[in-house]
């Protein structure tokens, strides 16, 4: 149970994927404008990871380890990732129009969002089981988020801040991207796994 | 190893059967009731689906949503021109007015071969030059001729012939990108059938352009007098064509004593 708890929060705060791995930069810098819109980036992305991750290690265990297919790994994560953010694109344009529009083109880019590979990697790499595996895929998508999320309510304040010329846009979101990236830095003293 | 082959195929395969079997059935399940105007189909099938961007959305299907909306001019699509404008505003039963159709027209008349003062060899790219000292020609206000307006041309209009920018006024379409990327601001939208163009883009005063190229314009103010319709004005050392007032009388490309006033379609030397 606290090897379990371990892993998620190793996912969310210490070896935070956007923060730690720099995985994930394009929705994390594209769709940080509005801290409403990020969060349902965010768990998009979550939803996306912590279904990934299971899926994954059902067919990385049965089919690809069983036919010594190893080789094929990058291929089959990359076709369950497509479909699965395809199911993730028609629910939320049937649930949310807005949202849907909001999103624009970063929704179906969640399919190569580096990130959501790299949990599916990562997760047979460190030879999780099933249940570690999904925690994991969920802590993963909850830390995407909490990045992202930090990053858009620090974007909303700076709309208000009066930022030297020079350094608008891209340049001050690059600056906070690698102060957040700092204070995470602060987490890696804490036991990872 | 051939059965290798075999069980990575037959893998992958089933994978995607059951993968797409999977988001048929989602699809069906998800499908939205669409309250999507009809309308906005029947647009997007008559636009041109070049998806340029000069009507100022993003795909032509971006266009085809804000038409219905009622947020865009029936007449947006510049690339379409008058006859896409009347089958888009026959779909929505509006009135339309025809929009004179534009083309982009360098005004250098050496458009990229004019007089260096120093050798550039950085990236070839008109915004790059155009940093380092405002570009490697002697007049500040010249074509470049590195080509940013040919990369950015959706149409293929723009080429380089024998180091000259060359735009195909067939191709076209008036959509402005070459407008908006060009660091020097010397391409221009004129109306398509009007013939008569002051060939030059420079601000500087007459002197300098006289010791520094042979055909620009140096605001003698000649071209203004002459023009019986006043559709030519002087602005910072520079002549411009009113071409609503024009009439073509090519009057003043007679009377231009550095001959940058030319009457012709094609700008032939």
């Amino acid at each position: 149970m606290n090897e379990l708890l371990l892993i998620i929060i190793s996912a969310v705060v210490i070896n935070n994927f956007v923060l730690k791995y720099f995985l994930g930069i394009c929705p994390f810098l594209g769709v940080s404008k509005q801290v409403e819109a990020s969060l349902s980036m965010g768990m998009a992305v979550t939803f996306v990871m912590t279904l990934t991750a299971p899926v994954v290690w059902l067919i990385n265990t049965f089919i690809l380890v069983k036919f010594d297919l190893r080789f094929l790994e990058y291929v089959t994560d990359i076709i369950v990732i497509a479909a699965l953010v395809q199911l993730v694109e028609m629910f939320i344009r049937k649930t949310s129009h807005g949202l849907y529009r909001t999103l624009g083109i970063y929704l179906p880019l969640i399919t190569t969002n580096c990130a959501i590979l790299f949990s599916a990697l990562f997760l047979v790499l460190r030879g999780y089981n099933l249940i570690q595996s999904t925690l994991f895929g969920f802590g993963s998508g909850v830390g995407f988020t909490l990045a992202i999320v930090i990053m858009a309510g620090i974007r909303e304040e700076l709309d208000f801040a009066d930022v030297p010329e020079a350094l608008q846009g891209a340049a001050s979101t690059l600056i906070i991207a690698g102060f957040l990236a700092l204070a995470f830095m602060g987490f890696s003293g804490m036991p990872t796994k | 190893m051939g059965n290798q082959l075999l069980v990575s195929l037959l893998t992958m395969g089933g994978l995607g059967l059951i993968l797409s079997i999977g988001l048929a059935i989602a699809n069906k399940r998800l499908k939205v009731e669409v309250e999507e105007d009809p309308r906005i189909q029947e647009i997007a099938s008559v636009l041109p689906g070049l998806n340029c961007g000069a009507c100022g959305f993003a795909m032509c299907s971006g266009f085809a949503k804000a038409l219905v909306e009622g947020k865009a001019p029936a007449n947006g699509c510049i690339p379409g021109g008058e006859e896409v404008a009347k089958q888009v505003a026959s779909i929505l039963r509006i009135e339309v007015e025809a929009r004179e159709k534009k083309i982009a027209k360098i005004l250098c008349y050496h458009r990229g071969k004019a007089r260096t003062q120093f050798d550039y060899q950085g990236l070839e790219n008109c915004r790059a030059a155009n940093l380092l000292f405002g570009g490697n020609k002697t007049c500040l206000y010249s074509c470049l001729g590195l080509g940013d307006c040919i990369e950015v041309c959706p149409f293929d209009a723009i080429t380089l012939v024998n180091g000259k920018i060359e735009i195909d006024e067939e191709r076209c379409t008036g959509c402005g990108k070459c407008v908006s990327i060009c660091p020097k601001g010397v391409v221009a939208l004129i109306p398509e059938e009007k013939k008569v163009h002051i060939l030059c883009n420079s601000k500087d005063k007459g002197a300098i352009v006289r010791k520094i190229c042979k055909e620009g314009c140096i605001g003698c103010g000649i071209c203004v007098k002459v023009c019986p319709e006043e559709a030519i004005t002087l602005k910072d050392n520079l002549a411009y064509i009113d071409y609503e007032k024009c009439t073509e009388c090519g009057i003043c490309a007679e009377k231009c004593p550095t001959h940058v006033i030319q009457v012709t379609s094609n700008i032939e030397q």
